[in-house]
């Protein structure tokens, strides 16, 4: 999908979101994503990210306020459209979440499948992309059989292998040592510098002080968005909850 | 393309689909039976309908004290009178021969017999014209005491509607059959939804449509429905064929000849066929049904 640089790629506007009858989980949230933006999502556990991520990644629509992502409004958008707007989202799970039948390569070359890619050209794009992610020697093990740093550079390169313009990634350093993350985040700056927005959930602060980027932290379901201090990045934000203003 | 052979689901190790093909496989069986009692039937009742309608049987009896001459002028005058009715085509008088043939049932089989055999006359009239069969009945009567008319169209058209009855129980088993294969790949569709749950929804988040993940159910179900689709055609050709060869070994006369036409014989080999494509439909169908109650 193409990105209108003026376009945000995602505003959130008083939004709340509660599972069933539960209290919310998210209140009044409200921020705007520009393109080419890379922000960190910190927060205690509990505090909302993985529901706030579950939003931006479609997973759920939100139970009041509005969310708009790449100019679309996904309360009235029709069911349909979904599929070509999650096309241009990468997600980094938590997890992982690879498919435990397939092996790598297959993990990998999903979002080209069902985008209707030629066979072709996927092999040609999944190899290039697992050489580059250090996956070579592992394109036909299943997920299983490989290591978390490994399972987690899988995940890496199937959210990243349709080019999305915007890539999420929650606690993508949780399972690996420090050495790996940092590789990881090394990853996401060069992401960034092509034009990719990127969201990182992290409980690392320390790894988030150190980039500098801009920082949304959710706390018992509020938001509130420090500025970067990070120089030359497009690191747009902002704001608030309970109401705030942008 | 609404089937896909490739699977990004590991539909092939749910236990419960592993059973699709045998439970399609007996329903298959059942479903060629009854087609073909169906089309059997059917040919049966359509045979017997221009075979039998327009022909009469006129039975003279014979009188113990008359000669052989005066019989054979009684016969004449009864073959004369028919000939002359409006609407007769043709007499032909069945021979002693047969007429012990057809006693031999209860007479056992015997060259001749001492009582005098009453006479039958094949009477094949002009279907297009209506023969007043109650009219000939009392003129042949007037004349020849005793004779009586025994008339096909009567019994034949009692005996055809029971034949359609039967058509209509095939074809409602048949449709049961339909209807319970439906519910069965519905159901371990579903089931197979439930148990791919997560699979589901990271497809779902890369982007595929609901298109995408029902073509991999509906492609299995379809591979699993053509493959019972064979096994119960193949069980079902070997039963037809065995209910052939005994009904053929009890002797023609007792059984009436059962046959399939060509519609009948096609109708069977496209049955993997329809079984794969109502398995691949159904599977669809609820697939697609179920994921549009997902975001």
């Amino acid at each position: 999908m193409d990105i209108d640089p003026a376009t945000s790629i995602a505003r959130f506007e008083n939004v709340g979101l509660r599972y069933g009858l539960g209290p919310e989980v998210l209140q009044d949230v409200t921020f705007e994503l520009k393109p080419g933006s890379y922000h960190f999502l910190v927060g205690p556990s509990g505090a909302g990210k993985s529901s706030l991520l579950k939003l931006m990644y479609l997973a759920h629509r939100p139970s009041r306020g509005l969310v708009h992502l790449f100019g679309h409004d996904i309360a009235t958008a029709p069911r349909d459209a979904l599929p070509a707007l999650r096309r241009s989202i990468g997600v980094v799970f938590q997890e992982y979440r690879l498919l435990e039948h397939l092996s790598t390569f297959d993990n990998v070359a999903l979002p080209l499948r069902v985008a209707g890619m030629r066979e072709a050209d996927i092999k040609r794009h999944v190899e290039e992309l697992l050489v580059w992610v250090g996956l070579k020697d592992h394109m036909n093990a299943r997920p299983p059989t490989l290591s978390g740093g490994q399972k987690q550079r899988a995940s890496i390169a199937r959210a990243v292998i349709a080019r999305p313009s915007l890539l999420m990634a929650d606690e993508p350093t949780g399972n690996v040592d420090d050495r790996m993350g940092y590789r990881l985040m090394h990853l996401f700056e060069e992401l960034n510098k092509l034009g990719t927005t990127i969201v990182v959930a992290t409980h690392n602060e320390a790894m988030v002080r150190e980039l500098g980027h801009p920082v949304m932290r959710l706390d018992g379901g509020h938001m509130h968005i420090t500025p970067g201090t990070k120089h030359g990045i497009n690191s747009t934000a902002t704001s608030s909850s309970r109401g705030g203003g942008l | 393309m609404i089937f896909s052979r490739r699977t990004d689901l590991p539909l092939d190790r749910d236990a419960l689909s592993r059973f699709l093909p045998w439970l399609i496989a007996f329903m298959v069986y059942m479903a060629a039976l009854a087609q073909a009692g169906l089309f059997g039937l059917d040919e049966l009742a359509r045979r017997w309908d221009t075979g039998m309608a327009a022909t009469l049987t006129v039975q003279i009896p014979a009188n113990p004290d008359a000669n052989a001459a005066a019989n054979a002028r009684v016969l004449q005058s009864a073959l004369n009178m028919l000939s002359e009715t409006t609407g007769v085509v043709r007499t032909t008088v069945v021979s002693e021969q047969k007429v012990l043939q057809l006693l031999s049932p209860w007479l056992g089989v015997v060259q001749a017999v001492d009582v005098p055999l009453p006479r039958l006359i094949d009477v094949e009239t002009n279907p297009d014209i209506k023969l007043d069969v109650r009219v000939l009945q009392q003129k042949l009567s007037r004349t020849i005491e005793g004779t009586q008319i025994d008339d096909h169209g009567v019994w034949l058209a009692r005996l055809i509607e029971m034949v359609r009855t039967l058509e209509a129980l095939a074809a409602g088993v048949l449709a049961l059959i339909v209807s319970a294969a439906m519910g069965t790949v519905i159901f371990t569709t579903r089931t197979g939804l439930t148990v791919h749950a997560e699979a589901i929804e990271v497809l779902h988040l890369t982007g595929a449509q609901d298109s995408y993940i029902a073509k991999q159910f509906a492609g299995r179900a379809w591979a699993m429905g053509f493959k019972g689709g064979l096994i119960g055609l193949a069980l079902a050709a070997l039963t037809l064929f065995i209910l052939s060869y005994v009904a053929e070994r009890l002797q023609a006369g007792m059984l009436p000849e059962l046959s399939l036409p060509i519609a009948g014989w096609v109708s069977l080999a496209v049955l993997p066929l329809a079984a794969g494509l109502v398995a691949g439909l159904t599977a669809r169908f609820t697939v697609m049904r179920t994921l549009r109650r997902m975001i």
